[in-house]
């Protein structure tokens, strides 16, 4: 027997609750689909949420949403193999409402999320894989193929929001990269710590939390590293670029165990047991790779449109998932009023993701990925400015003080950075971040 | 020694057995051994974050598909085709990260 439902949505991840939501809450019918036992269960990441783009949807969320911690203090750190400097920011009105990021497990995140859907209206249905679009004559998407028995589910529209794999969208013939240096690796360890003593460590106050993001100490290999608080757990991961990885002779875990013993990391860590262990990939590529977003009867959201933001400073995934998810809900929500859900009918889901922060953030940073990946960015800098930085704090008594101008130059010349490479890509981050 | 064996106090079988996997009746993933012979880089060895890749002494490579991730990283990181054939595990089967 098929089923048929207004739309499907595929994946309850944020995007894809976040699409069903909407498109309950418009009185369509909706079918939730989910590979996990539960939602969230396949879902890796940091991490921290940034929840503003619930204020007006979920306006009740900063209370009921299983939050860990609230982010109050947020590092910035580049680590050479000895060295470390860090831009060590805390700011006490991220302690209060209306707050800012938020750390939480996603099991439970996506699990309460894919919860609200279904208080809308919209059928959640887990354990289920779609294993292939269905497709007319025509190629117009007309529902999906599941792995359940006689499980074909047709609807008048199909939301990819199947994550970085994008699988869908490929079958669909809306992207085909499969270009490694679009993504990166993630692995992540969960280690347990007594509250107290996470806020002891880290100098936090009771549900207060720490956000730390770490530039270099990949071991050679283009990445960073990152640490978040939970309450009761301290997440410790590695982001990786898959081609330098894939060349390198040193594995995943053995990159981490040196990440955690780097001077700089191990008091934050010593001790924990590992309560988990896991990897997810990231699409990095940004605007790069980035699939047309709508076919006749598809749209595709969130990781799987490539909309995660990551760009050094920032990795944003979640929030970019969402609200990708909600544009993509009710965009189909206006075709299915009209009665048109070609491509051209469901132009609205572009739209709206141009007149928000999607689109016009992965505009202003969409050199960003392929400069913070650089070899220059990931090995040199650093090692010059920590080296410029020791030489500026070391004493030399009996001999005087340098100027600090003669000791960057010093610094450069040693680092093997050339003037003109300084000069472009200083431009070029100018550009990239102004 | 190096610093990183030294310094990475969990076995890798004692590491993996943290996280629930839900083991599937069939693999969702296969690897075509035979068309390993001639790969000169053997990406997926150090890459597959669960190390399931290992290589068997006569040129092949031996998989298991059971405590897989589920990530992505082996296809995007092998050259060459049809080495391996890649899809997600029948829903409610594979890798399950826990609610606390
Ligand atoms: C290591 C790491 C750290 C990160 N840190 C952060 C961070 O701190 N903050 C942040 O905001 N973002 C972070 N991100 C990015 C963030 O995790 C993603 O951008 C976000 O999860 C994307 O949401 P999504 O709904 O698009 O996809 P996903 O969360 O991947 O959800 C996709 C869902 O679809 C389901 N699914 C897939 N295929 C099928 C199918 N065929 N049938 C049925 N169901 C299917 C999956 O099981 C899953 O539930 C991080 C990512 C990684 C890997
Ligand atoms: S799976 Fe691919 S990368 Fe791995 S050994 Fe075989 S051919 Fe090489
Ligand atoms: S999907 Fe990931 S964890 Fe699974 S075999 Fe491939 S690389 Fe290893």
């Amino acid at each position: 027997m098929t089923e048929r439902f207004d739309v499907v949505v595929v994946g309850a991840g944020p995007a894809g609750s976040m699409a069903a939501l909407t498109l309950a809450r418009a009185g369509r019918s909706v079918c939730l689909l989910e590979r996990g036992p539960f939602p969230g269960s396949k879902n890796l990441y940091g991490g921290v949420i940034y929840g503003r783009v619930l204020d007006e949807i979920l306006p009740r969320w900063i209370d009921e949403a299983p939050i860990e911690r609230w982010v109050t203090r947020r590092v910035t750190m580049v680590l050479t193999e000895t060295q470390s400097l860090a831009v060590d920011f805390r700011s006490s009105a991220w302690g209060a409402k209306p707050y800012n990021g938020a750390t939480a497990l996603r099991p439970e995140f996506d699990s309460w999320l894919a919860s609200e859907a279904e208080k809308a209206g919209a059928v959640l249905v887990c354990s289920t894989t779609a294993t292939g679009l269905l497709l007319d004559e025509r190629g117009r998407t007309t529902g999906v193929r599941t792995d359940r028995p006689g499980g074909d589910i047709e609807a008048g529209v199909v939301i990819a929001c199947d994550g970085v794999n994008a699988f869908l969208a490929k079958q669909a013939g809306l992207t085909s990269t499969e270009d490694p240096s679009h993504y990166t690796l993630g692995v992540k360890e969960v280690l347990a710590l007594a509250p107290d003593e996470i806020e002891r460590r880290f100098g936090l106050e009771p549900g207060e939390g720490a956000d730390f993001e770490v530039i270099g100490g990949t071991g050679g290999i283009a990445g960073g590293g990152f640490l978040y608080t939970n309450r009761e757990t301290v997440s410790v991961g590695l982001v990786l670029s898959i081609e330098g990885l894939s060349r390198s002779e040193t594995r995943p875990e053995q990159l981490l165990a040196e990440f955690k013993s780097h001077p700089a990391i191990r008091p934050l860590v010593a001790g924990g047991d590992v309560v988990e262990y896991g990897a997810h990939l990231i699409p990095e590529a940004g605007l790069a790779m980035m699939p047309r977003l709508a076919g006749d009867g598809i749209l595709v959201a969130g990781d799987a449109a490539g909309m995660c933001l990551a760009a050094g400073i920032w990795l944003e995934g979640v929030n970019f998932a969402m609200a990708s998810g909600a544009a993509a809900g009710e965009a189909a929500a206006e075709a299915l009023e009209r009665g048109d859900t070609s491509a051209g009918g469901l132009r609205g889901y572009r739209k709206r993701l141009e007149a928000n922060f999607v689109l016009a953030d992965h505009r202003r940073l969409k050199r960003a990925p392929h400069l913070v990946l650089s070899d220059r960015m990931q090995h040199q800098y650093p090692q010059l400015v920590c080296n410029l930085v020791e030489e500026i704090f070391t004493v030399r008594n009996p001999s005087p003080k340098q100027g600090i101008v003669a000791q960057a130059r010093q610094e450069r010349r040693k680092a093997g950075v050339r003037l003109r490479d300084l000069a472009r890509d200083g431009w070029s981050a100018w550009r990239t971040f102004r | 020694m190096s610093r990183s064996s030294e310094s990475s106090p969990v076995a890798f079988e004692d590491r993996m057995a943290t996280t629930e996997f839900r083991i599937a009746s069939e693999p969702h993933i296969s690897v075509h051994g035979d068309s390993c012979r001639g790969c000169t880089t053997r990406a997926c060895v150090t890459a597959c974050p669960a190390k399931l890749f290992v290589p068997t002494s006569d040129g092949g490579i031996l998989f298991n598909y059971e405590q897989c991730f589920e990530c992505g990283t082996c296809y995007l990181v092998c050259n060459t085709e049809g080495a391996i054939t890649w899809a997600y595990p029948e829903g409610g089967a594979g890798v399950v990260y826990r609610r606390s």
